[in-house]
């Protein structure tokens, strides 16, 4: 599970790796709730896709650039280039359908 | 964690809360405030077996009062957002609830949603501000206030240097002074790439974002993969519906929009979420 700075962000978005990211704060109820869920797929797909989260509070700059404007945002990214995003909590199976058809 | 959550403190909510208790299973019940029930507006209810000529508000102070006995424990609040992995979490606020089964006792809950909202759900729309607000820091937006705590959360948003505009069919009470209010119910999110305003019966409110806080977020919104036809939830004699763990009850499951129905329900979705739990 890596948490990204916008220094490590910006690297892993220039890599091949598929790259799911999860906007959060740890104000947000919905956020907590669906951390184990991304943290569970991160263990799922290890080596295979490069998951992990902003916490917007600490990096206000990276929600700003992805115009992210509600959290969670679940953001996924493939060759640098954004291909999904899932607004609010969904079905954890949303998330792992994308990851599917990604691959 | 709880057995058994169940969304909704009405009739149906919590006779299942008694019935469940009655069955020595934890029970949280997550709802609007009992007083705020559609069925405390009820001037004289008539057709309740054995208690004829009780005001709604009589009633469900009473029904309260037995599922409190019964050792049900009560969130008051708005289950925000769902979500089925492990059980079920709900939350409520900045807070998270997690049970082994779920109960959806919520009422009529009205799905209907404003020209734009869903499109610009992501950009500029938002359902919480405790969640959202801090990304709209000292910029304009407009709250729609359609629930009895939407004024705190505008008091809130305001706290944190936005411009809050708060507009709704009912006036605010608890709006703090310097938010200024427009009585509206026409309502149109309107917006290029992201929200660009909000328009008002009419008139155009420029904004960033807006906030649109409801009574309560609609059971397919909370849990897309719920069977509904003609806006009702499709339940089966146990009050089960077509989610695993899941039972329905009262109003949501469709007519008559009755108290003893509704109590009916509630007791056979309590009893069957017990069995779902012991099976």
């Amino acid at each position: 599970m890596i948490h990204f700075n916008k220094e490590r962000f910006d690297q892993a978005l220039k890599g091949e790796k598929l790259v799911m990211v999860d906007f959060w704060a740890p104000w947000c109820g919905p956020c907590m709730m669906l951390g184990p869920v991304i943290e569970s797929l991160a263990e799922q797909y290890e080596g295979k896709a490069i998951i992990g989260k902003v916490n917007t509070d600490e990096e206000a700059e990276l929600a700003i650039a992805y115009q992210v404007s509600n959290i969670p945002t679940v953001i996924f990214f493939k060759d640098g280039k954004e291909i999904d995003r899932k607004v609010g909590v969904m079905p954890p199976n949303s998330y792992v359908q994308t990851l599917e058809q990604t691959l | 964690m709880y057995d058994i959550l169940v969304l909704g403190a009405g009739p149906a909510g919590l006779a299942a809360a008694v019935a469940a208790r009655g069955r020595d299973k934890s029970v949280l019940v997550i709802g609007n405030r009992w007083q705020d029930s559609p069925l405390a507006k009820a001037e004289r209810v008539d057709n309740y077996l054995g208690l004829p000529g009780r005001t709604g508000m009589e009633l469900l102070e009473e029904y309260h009062r037995h599922a409190e006995g019964a050792g049900a424990e009560f969130v008051t609040g708005k289950a925000l957002s769902l979500l089925v992995w492990n059980g079920f979490s709900v939350t409520v606020g900045s807070q998270v609830y997690q049970g082994r089964a779920l109960v959806l006792a919520p009422g009529v809950v009205r799905q209907a949603k404003y020209p734009g909202e869903g499109e610009y759900l992501g950009r500029g729309v938002s359902y919480c501000a405790t969640c959202d607000g801090m990304l709209y820091r000292n910029r304009p937006v407009v709250v729609v206030g359609l629930s009895a705590d939407a004024p705190q959360e505008a008091n809130y948003l305001h706290s944190l240097g936005c411009q809050v505009v708060y507009v709704s069919p009912r006036p605010a009470q608890g709006l703090e002074e310097g938010i200024p209010y427009m009585k509206a119910g026409r309502l149109a999110v309107k917006g290029e790439r992201s929200v660009t305003g909000l328009e008002a019966d009419g008139a155009l409110l420029p904004c960033d974002g807006v906030f649109i806080l409801r009574r309560a977020v609609a059971p397919t919104d909370l849990l897309p993969a719920l069977a509904v036809e003609d806006g009702v939830i499709q339940v089966d004699r146990r009050m089960a519906t077509n989610i695993p763990g899941v039972f329905a009850a009262g109003d949501c499951t469709g007519e008559p929009l009755q108290a003893a129905k509704a109590v009916g329900e509630g007791h056979v979705a309590g009893l069957s979420a017990c069995a779902y739990l012991d099976g």
